[in-house]
């Protein structure tokens, strides 16, 4: 067992699938020499040569489509887009092509490709370098959308969707690379290295579809993923409310079996995400829980999410769902 | 310093409904006049090949020049099935969509040469990644006709369970990409096939196919610099024929002289070809394909062609061109140039074209027969509403299985 950063893990998880399968092929803007602008995938070029991990050109559908390609040749390719915030390019490429090419062609041919892509805020990165476009993606028939929160996680889920048979999107939360992030930005960064959560076990697996219970409660439920997980840890600390905390960890297929489990068992539901409100994965859940465990409800669902403004740069903590949003929210649910 | 107020250069065809057809500014090369390149030549060396356009059949139907001789009379004779069972095919189909048995077709009236050709300039296990006029691929590879005739009705027997909107076949057995139906998407991930291809160490290339309308599509411009980058063993197809539904070339095309030409600023050798000769047109093919296998990396291929039908079933050319227009094309009609060419050199007959006209028929029949005992769109056995559910991932997660359950399958 070692601690690692989240992004130590990821390149851990790079190494090891390139490690055991020739087929894994890794490229993306910045991600061969340099190995990439988060250092993901630092270390790989030298160790498994240029034609398994370069650096592409700066063209979203390019690296999509070609990826689409490659794996439809008989490769794993990884691929890196830079920032979130610059997917919509690929976006043809993913929700017309890579999500629909088993469908349309009966299985004739498939599109195992991972799609990673750093997200969320906290970092001051503006309406650019900020954005959480999950349910851009969970809309899309035909794609897996997955978001760790802890190194280990983000290890055992990249190697899941990495010998997945279908394309994956995984949605790296950025704040979390280096450590831990409770939305507290006037306190010091904790590094991974420096915490028992930085544990990556030897041989971690973690299968896509299946959440977590980060925290056994009685009183109420709150679902969260990346970052909000923590956030949400911070805010049940601070209200002193027995929650239960489920990191769904995978967005599509979700488990809704370990969701209905908790607020059937609560009856009090709180849902947190970073991204913008409106149509977005909160609402999903919303219904999803009000369809599984409408009788045993005992308020209205809550959701706190970040406002349907672009993501600001100077007002980024007015803007991030942080702890003291999600605790009224959590007060609130216990009060209905 | 004073300015005139500016105005937008909109682009026009020159000849609209009414008008008579005028090519005379259109400038057509004499047959073997374009020489023949060695495959590893500096893309520098041949930059007026984007403006000229090779061609080996004359107007007599020789063979001249040095990109001729390189198909036997037999594959020619073969060449010419090919076309004339895709000329029947097409009539049928056609005639079909309008007897309500699907909903949908598109034909290849005077472009048959570009796929028949081309395919004989691949190997099997390269792929292609087609776009919707290009079944003389498959039809070339021996792809049945009942098969792809169960792919436009629908039926129970479609090989991609009714899922898909007619004409967009897929058979990775015959190196037929899965057709999108979105365009210009493919163009990209032919070059990421061959990249694939070189990464494996693999002597397979990639065909991919775009038309000249989705030129202009951003993936068009993402593929070229990616098969620049990384010098994949890739053959890039633009079938130029002249209309983009209602759009004439020139509005995909600007100023610049030709789609070809686009080749030059990646760096990739560029060549036009007469795509209604069947001879020119495979002859490049297997330039591109040898210059790709040899590691040489992509070509640029521009057929020039002309879309004589309707863009598709849907469509009605008399609105935007005129009726005329087909006929005065000054690159003739593929099928009888190529059957010219093998009567000149004695390898064929009218009497023998008659009769291979009414074979081609008599299969396409045949096919239709057995496919329509199957079904069609309108009636017979179809898919089940089951099928709907399948693949759309490999394992269906819970979800589905709670949909499908819902919808009552």
């Amino acid at each position: 067992m070692a601690r690692m950063t989240m992004i130590e893990a990821i390149r851990a998880a790079h190494d090891e699938a390139m490690a055991a399968d020739d087929r894994v092929v890794v490229y993306g803007e910045d991600v061969g020499f340099f190995g990439g602008v988060f250092r993901c995938t630092q270390g790989l070029q030298a160790k498994y040569g240029k034609e398994r991990c370069f650096d592409a050109p700066i063209n979203e559908s390019g690296i999509v489509g070609t990826a689409i390609g490659m794996a439809a040749y008989g490769l794993r390719p990884v691929i890196e887009i830079q920032f979130a915030d610059y997917v919509y390019p690929g976006f043809d490429q993913i929700a017309s092509e890579a999500a629909r090419i088993r469908y349309r062609s009966n299985g004739d041919f498939t599109v195992p490709i991972v799609i990673r892509m750093p997200a969320g805020g906290g970092i001051f990165g503006g309406q650019t370098h900020s954005q959480s476009p999950e349910a851009i993606f969970t809309h899309v028939c035909g794609l897996k959308t997955v978001i760790p929160s802890t190194p280990s996680d983000a290890k055992g889920l990249l190697l899941s969707a990495i010998e997945d048979p279908d394309p994956v999107i995984f949605l790296e939360p950025k704040r979390l690379y280096n450590g831990p992030f409770d939305g507290h930005h006037d306190r010091p960064v904790v590094s991974w290295k420096n915490i028992d959560a930085g544990e990556v076990p030897e041989g971690v697996s973690v299968p896509l579809g299946k959440a977590k219970i980060t925290r056994e409660g009685r009183e109420i439920t709150v679902l969260a993923y990346g970052t909000m997980v923590h956030v949400a840890q911070a805010a049940c600390e601070e209200t002193g409310i027995d929650c239960e905390i489920i990191d769904l960890r995978t967005l599509v297929p979700v488990d809704l079996p370990a969701i209905a489990e908790s607020v059937k068992k609560t009856g009090r539901c709180v849902v947190v995400h970073e991204a913008t409100r409106t149509s977005g994965y909160g609402a999903e859940l919303l219904s999803l829980v009000q369809e599984a465990c409408f009788y045993s409800l005992e308020a209205p669902i809550e959701r706190v999410t970040g406002w349907d403004t672009p993501y600001p740069h100077a007002q980024e903590w007015d803007y991030f769902p942080g702890p003291a949003r999600v605790g009224e929210a959590l007060k609130r649910a216990m009060e209905g | 310093m004073s300015f005139k107020p500016l105005s937008l250069h909109v682009p026009e065809p020159g000849c609209r409904p009414g008008d008579t057809p005028d090519f005379s500014n259109f400038e057509i090369p004499r047959a073997g006049e374009v020489s023949r390149p060695p495959v590893d030549v500096d893309p520098n060396d041949i930059r007026d090949m984007a403006f000229s356009i090779v061609r080996v059949l004359n107007k007599k139907g020789e063979a001249v020049g040095d990109w001729a001789g390189l198909l036997d009379a037999e594959t020619l004779r073969a060449g010419l099935r090919h076309m004339l069972t895709l000329r029947a095919y097409d009539e049928r189909m056609l005639t079909a969509q309008r007897q309500g048995k699907t909903s949908f077709y598109a034909q290849h009236l005077g472009e048959e040469a570009v796929s028949c050709a081309v395919a004989g300039a691949l190997e099997q296990g390269d792929m292609n990644f087609p776009t919707y006029r290009q079944a003389g691929l498959l039809i070339a590879a021996g792809y049945p006709l009942e098969t792809m005739m169960n792919q436009i009705y629908s039926n129970s027997a479609d090989p991609l369970k009714g899922r898909q909107l007619p004409i967009c076949y897929s058979s990775k057995e015959h190196d037929f990409f899965t057709v999108s139906g979105n365009l210009g998407t493919q163009f990209l991930q032919a070059v990421g096939w061959a990249m694939g291809s070189a990464i494996a160490g693999d002597t397979k290339i990639a065909a991919g196919w775009i038309g000249d309308g989705s030129t202009a599509e951003s993936d068009f411009h993402a593929a070229m610099v990616f098969a620049s980058t990384y010098r994949a063993p890739v053959m890039l197809n633009i079938v130029n024929n002249q209309w983009a539904i209602s759009s004439f070339q020139g509005i995909a095309r600007g100023g610049v002289g030709t789609f070809a030409a686009r080749g030059h600023g990646f760096g990739i050798p560029a060549i036009r070809v007469d795509g209604n000769d069947f001879l020119a047109t495979h002859a490049v093919a297997s330039w591109a394909a040898e210059r790709a296998r040899r590691g040489h990396g992509p070509t640029l291929i521009e057929y020039v062609t002309y879309r004589a039908g309707a863009h598709s079933s849907s469509d009605d050319p008399s609105v935007y061109r005129s009726p005329e227009e087909a006929a005065a094309w000054p690159l003739g009609d593929p099928i009888e140039r190529l059957k010219s060419h093998l009567i000149v050199e004695d390898e064929w007959s009218e009497e023998r074209h008659v009769q291979a006209k009414a074979e081609a028929m008599n299969d396409v029949r045949t096919a239709q027969k057995a496919a329509e005992a199957v079904g069609t769109l309108l009636d017979g056995r179809h898919p089940t509403p089951r099928d709907m559910f399948e693949q759309v991932f490999e394992d269906m997660p819970p979800h589905l299985v709670r949909q499908r359950q819902e919808a009552g399958f």
